[in-house]
C-alpha cells in the first residue's frame, strides 16, 4: 500500500510517496532509494500523498539522511499534520529538513 | 472487549490494523488519533512478531474496547513468548544529530509518547501489554 514515483533531473531526485510507510512497505522504499541514490546531490521526498509513517519508515528516512549528508541535501515536502507530529515527538524534525 | 488471535507474523500486520481500525472507525475516532493508535499497535505487534517466539512462531492476542468518560480506546496485547517488558527499554536520545542517531528503541518510545497510558505485566506465562488513548 505504498506507491513510489521517482523523477530524476540531473542530480536532483524527487521521490513521491503515496500511501503508508510502515513495516510492510518500508523495505520497498529502502530498495528503491538504494537503486537510485548514487550520484544524487538533491533528494526531495514528496510526502503529499503519504498518510502514515511508523518507526520502520523513520528508519529508512534516517538512512537516507545519513547518505545525503555525505553527498548533498535532502528535504521533505508536503508533510501532513499527523506525520509532522510523529516527526516532532521522535526528534526527527530536528535532523530532517521539512519544507 | 473484542478480540483477535492471530499468528504473530509481520505479514499479518495489515489484518491486525484492519481489526483495530474497524473498531476505531465505528466509534468515530478522529483520523489523527486513529493514526497514532495504528502506529502504536504496529510497533507492539511487530515487536511480538519479531522477538517473542524467535526463531519459532506463536500466537498474539489483540483486544480492543472503547468506552468510559472521557471516551478511551483500551487495547491489550498478549503473547506467550519470552518474558519481555518493552517499557524497560531506555529511551533513545532524540537530540543527537543524524550521524549519531540510531533507531533502536524508537518504536516503543513513540508508543510511550503518543498513548495516554502504557503498562506491562507478566502473568500466567504471558506478556500482557495494555495501552489507553482518549479518542
Amino acid at each position: 500500500m505504498l506507491d513510489i514515483k521517482m523523477n530524476q533531473e540531473g542530480g536532483k531526485l524527487t521521490v513521491a510517496l503515496d500511501g503508508r510507510l510502515d513495516t510492510s512497505t518500508s523495505p520497498n522504499l529502502e530498495e528503491a532509494l538504494k537503486g537510485a541514490i548514487a550520484g544524487v546531490t538533491e533528494l526531495v521526498l514528496d510526502f503529499s500523498g503519504l498518510e502514515y509513517i511508523s518507526s520502520a519508515g523513520l528508519r529508512v528516512l534516517l538512512g537516507a539522511q545519513k547518505i545525503m549528508n555525505r553527498q548533498g541535501s535532502m528535504k521533505l515536502c508536503g508533510v501532513n499534520d499527523v506525520i509532522r507530529e510523529i516527526l516532532d515527538v521522535t526528534g526527527f524534525c530536528d535532523i530532517l529538513t521539512i519544507e | 472487549m473484542k478480540k483477535l488471535t492471530i499468528e504473530a507474523k509481520v505479514e499479518y500486520l495489515d489484518r491486525v490494523l484492519a481489526f483495530v481500525d474497524e473498531e476505531l472507525e465505528a466509534a468515530g475516532c478522529p483520523m489523527k488519533t486513529r493514526m497514532q493508535i495504528d502506529v502504536a499497535v504496529e510497533e507492539i505487534f511487530v515487536n511480538i512478531a519479531s522477538y517473542a517466539y524467535a526463531p519459532g512462531v506463536g500466537e498474539a492476542g489483540i483486544g480492543i474496547e472503547i468506552g468510559g468518560e472521557p471516551r478511551c480506546a483500551r487495547i491489550r496485547f498478549s503473547d506467550s513468548g519470552v518474558p519481555y517488558d518493552p517499557l524497560q527499554r531506555a529511551d533513545p536520545d532524540i537530540t543527537l544529530p543524524a550521524e549519531e542517531r540510531e533507531v533502536g528503541g524508537l518504536g516503543i518510545y513513540m508508543v510511550k509518547k503518543t498513548m495516554d497510558t502504557v503498562s506491562y505485566e507478566h502473568r500466567d506465562g504471558q506478556n500482557l501489554l495494555a495501552m489507553e488513548k482518549r479518542i
